[in-house]
C-alpha cells in the first residue's frame, strides 16, 4: 500500500511535489488555528464566567465542549445581510481583507527547533508588514456598510492601529537589536541558557510595551473602542452577520493568537525549555518536545488577554491616545538606547 | 522553465493594470484601494529581484501607514464627482501634452540605450543566505553615513514642521484634570452660609 503510494507520489512532476507539500504544511498550520481559535472562544467565556462566579455554557455537549461548534453551525446558517446602498463590492471583501493577514503571517513562525513553514530572514519585517495590513479590513467594513457607527468604529481602529503599531515595531527594534538578527528561529537562538537568559529580563519595558500594544492591535478589552457596545453599538462590524460575521471574529481571534506566540517567542524564550541550565530538573523535563513549552508559554499569554478583558473597564479614547503616543514611545526609545549601549559594552549574560 | 519569469508576468501586469485603475475609476475610495494593490505587487517584484528589505519596508510604511491616512481622508471627503468631472474637454489638450512630453522625458531617460540589459549587464544571482538587508544597512552606515543622517535631520525638521504648523491652541475647549479632581478638599465645593433668622414681616 505505502509502496504503491510513494510510486504515485513518484510520478509527480517536482515543480508539483513541492508544491503540494507546502499545500499540506499551510493545513497543518491553519487547521490547528482555526480549531484553537473555535476553542478560545469557549475558553474565553468559560474563564470570564469562573471569574464573576458564574459556569458559563454548559449545555451543549459535556461540560459545553460543543458550543464552539454550534455557534459556527449557527452563524454558517445565518443570512448575509447587506445594507441598502452599502457598496456590495467593498462590504463583502472588507472580512477577507481582515483575514488573510491574520492568517498569512503564520508562515514565518517557528514552532520548534526547525518547524518553520518559511525561513526567511527578513522574518520580523515580514510580520510587522502583514500584521500592518490587517487594518484595510476595518476601515473598508466601516466605510462600506453606510452606516454611522461603523464607520466611527472603523476611524477609532485604524486611529488605534496606526498609533501603536510604531510602539509595536520600536519594541521590535530592541529585539532585534538584542538578538542581532530578524530571523525568528535566530531570535529564540540567541535567548539560549537558562530562563534569565530570556529577553523578557532584558528588554522588561519593550515586553510590557509589545504585550499591551498587541492588546491595541488586536482591538481587545481594555482597549477595544472600536466596538465599544456601549457607546456605537459594535463598531465597524455592526452590520455584518453571519459568516461575514464570523470571518471578522476569527481574524480577531488568530491575531490575538498569533500576538502571544509571538510575545512568547521573542521575549520568553519560544521553544526553550525553562528549566535550561538548572541541573536537576532540566534532565527531568528533557523528553518534553520544544512545541509543547511554546504552545504553553503562548496558552499563558492568552489566558492574560482574557484576564485582562474581565478585569479592567475600557479605556476613554482620548487615554488611549495618551498612553500610545505620550507614554510608549518614549519608552520604547529610551529603552532602544538601552540596549544600545547594552549591545555596545557587551553586558552579559544577554549581548555577549 | 522556471516559475520567476510566470510570477513575474503576473505581478507586473496586475501593477500596471492597478496603476491604470488608479487614474481612471469613478470611485475615489476605489483609485486609493487600487493604489494599495500597486504598491502590493511592486513590493512582490521586489522580492523577485531579491530586495526583500525594501519590499517589506514599501509595505509597511506606505501600505500600513501612508494609504490608512489617505484611505482616512478620502472616505470623509464629500467629493462632488459631477463638479471634478467639469472642464475634461477643455484641459485635455493641456493635460496631454504634459503627459506626452513626460512619456518622451521617461523614454530618453529610461530606454535601453541607458538602462538595457548590454549596459547594466545580467544582475547577479545571489545564494540563500545572501541578505539584502545586511548589505544596505552597510552601505548606508559606513558609504553614506553623513546623507543617511542628514536625510534623518530633515525628516525630523519637517515632523517639527508639520507639527507647529497645525497645531492650534484652543482655550475655549473644556478638558478634565483628572490631578486637579482628586485633589479636591470640601471647602472648595461647599460653602456654609451662616446667617440669622428673619422674622416674618
Amino acid at each position: 500500500m505505502i509502496e504503491l503510494l510513494l510510486s504515485i507520489w513518484n510520478l509527480v512532476p517536482e515543480a508539483l511535489q513541492t508544491l503540494l507539500i507546502i499545500i499540506l504544511k499551510i493545513v497543518v498550520i491553519a487547521v490547528p488555528i482555526m480549531l484553537t481559535v473555535a476553542y478560545i472562544t469557549l475558553a474565553e467565556r468559560k474563564v470570564i464566567g469562573y471569574i464573576q462566579v458564574r459556569i458559563g455554557p454548559n449545555r451543549v455537549g459535556p461540560r459545553g465542549l460543543l458550543q464552539p461548534i454550534a455557534d459556527g453551525l449557527k452563524l454558517v446558517m445565518k443570512e448575509i445581510l447587506i445594507p441598502t446602498n452599502a457598496n456590495r463590492f467593498l462590504f463583502v471583501i472588507a472580512p477577507l481583507l481582515a483575514l488573510a493577514p491574520a492568517l498569512a503571517c503564520w508562515a514565518v513562525i517557528p514552532f520548534a527547533d526547525g518547524w518553520v513553514l518559511a525561513d526567511i530572514d527578513a522574518g520580523l519585517l515580514y510580520v510587522l508588514a502583514l500584521s500592518s495590513m490587517g487594518v484595510y479590513g476595518l476601515i473598508i467594513a466601516g466605510w462600506a456598510s453606510n452606516s454611522k457607527y461603523a464607520f466611527l468604529g472603523s476611524i477609532r481602529s485604524a486611529a488605534q492601529m496606526v498609533s501603536y503599531e510604531i510602539a509595536m515595531g520600536f519594541a521590535l527594534v530592541g529585539v532585534l537589536m538584542a538578538a542581532g538578527s530578524m530571523n525568528l528561529s535566530t531570535i529564540v537562538e540567541s535567548q539560549s541558557g537558562s530562563f534569565l537568559h530570556w529577553f523578557w529580563l532584558p528588554l522588561f519595558p519593550l515586553f510590557l510595551v509589545y504585550f499591551i500594544a498587541g492588546l491595541a492591535e488586536t482591538n481587545r478589552a481594555p482597549f477595544d473602542v472600536a466596538e465599544g457596545e456601549s457607546e456605537i453599538v459594535a463598531g465597524f462590524h455592526v452590520e455584518y452577520s453571519g459568516m461575514a460575521f464570523a470571518l471578522f471574529f476569527l481574524a480577531e481571534y488568530a491575531n490575538m493568537i498569533l500576538i502571544s506566540i509571538l510575545t512568547a517567542i521573542m521575549f520568553m524564550g519560544g521553544w526553550l525549555s525553562p528549566f535550561q541550565g538548572i541541573p536537576l530538573l532540566e534532565d527531568l523535563f528533557s523528553f518534553v518536545p520544544g512545541i509543547v513549552w511554546i504552545l504553553l508559554k503562548t496558552s499563558f499569554l492568552l489566558l492574560l488577554f482574557l484576564w485582562f478583558r474581565a478585569t479592567f473597564p475600557r479605556y476613554r479614547y482620548d487615554q488611549v491616545m495618551r498612553l500610545g503616543w505620550k507614554v510608549f514611545i518614549p519608552i520604547t526609545i529610551a529603552w532602544i538606547l538601552v540596549v544600545g549601549v547594552g549591545v555596545m559594552a557587551e553586558i552579559g549574560p544577554w549581548f555577549d | 522553465m522556471s516559475i520567476e519569469p510566470i510570477l513575474f508576468y503576473i505581478f507586473s501586469t496586475i501593477l500596471v493594470l492597478a496603476s491604470a485603475a488608479v487614474v481612471t475609476v469613478r470611485n475615489p475610495v476605489y483609485a486609493a484601494l487600487c493604489l494599495v494593490l500597486a504598491f502590493f505587487t511592486c513590493a512582490a517584484v521586489w522580492l523577485l529581484l531579491e530586495a526583500e528589505f525594501l519590499a517589506l519596508v514599501l509595505i509597511l510604511v506606505y501600505v500600513g501607514a501612508v494609504m490608512v491616512l489617505f484611505l482616512f481622508v478620502i472616505m470623509m471627503l464629500d467629493i462632488n464627482l459631477v463638479r471634478a468631472k467639469e472642464g475634461f474637454i477643455k484641459y485635455l489638450p493641456a493635460g496631454g501634452f504634459v503627459a506626452f512630453l513626460i512619456l518622451i522625458e521617461m523614454a530618453v531617460v529610461l530606454g535601453p540605450e541607458n538602462f538595457g540589459i548590454e549596459v547594466t549587464g545580467e544582475p547577479l544571482k545571489h545564494a540563500a543566505d545572501y541578505s539584502n538587508t545586511k548589505e544596505l544597512g552597510v552601505a548606508l552606515y559606513t558609504h553614506y553615513a553623513y546623507p543617511f543622517e542628514i536625510a534623518g535631520a530633515l525628516l525630523l525638521l519637517a515632523i517639527v514642521a508639520a507639527i507647529s504648523l497645525t497645531m492650534r491652541r484652543r482655550p475655549d475647549s473644556k478638558y478634565q484634570d483628572p490631578a486637579e479632581q482628586v485633589a479636591v478638599k470640601r471647602e472648595d465645593r461647599v460653602r456654609l452660609v451662616k446667617m440669622p433668622s428673619e422674622n416674618k414681616q
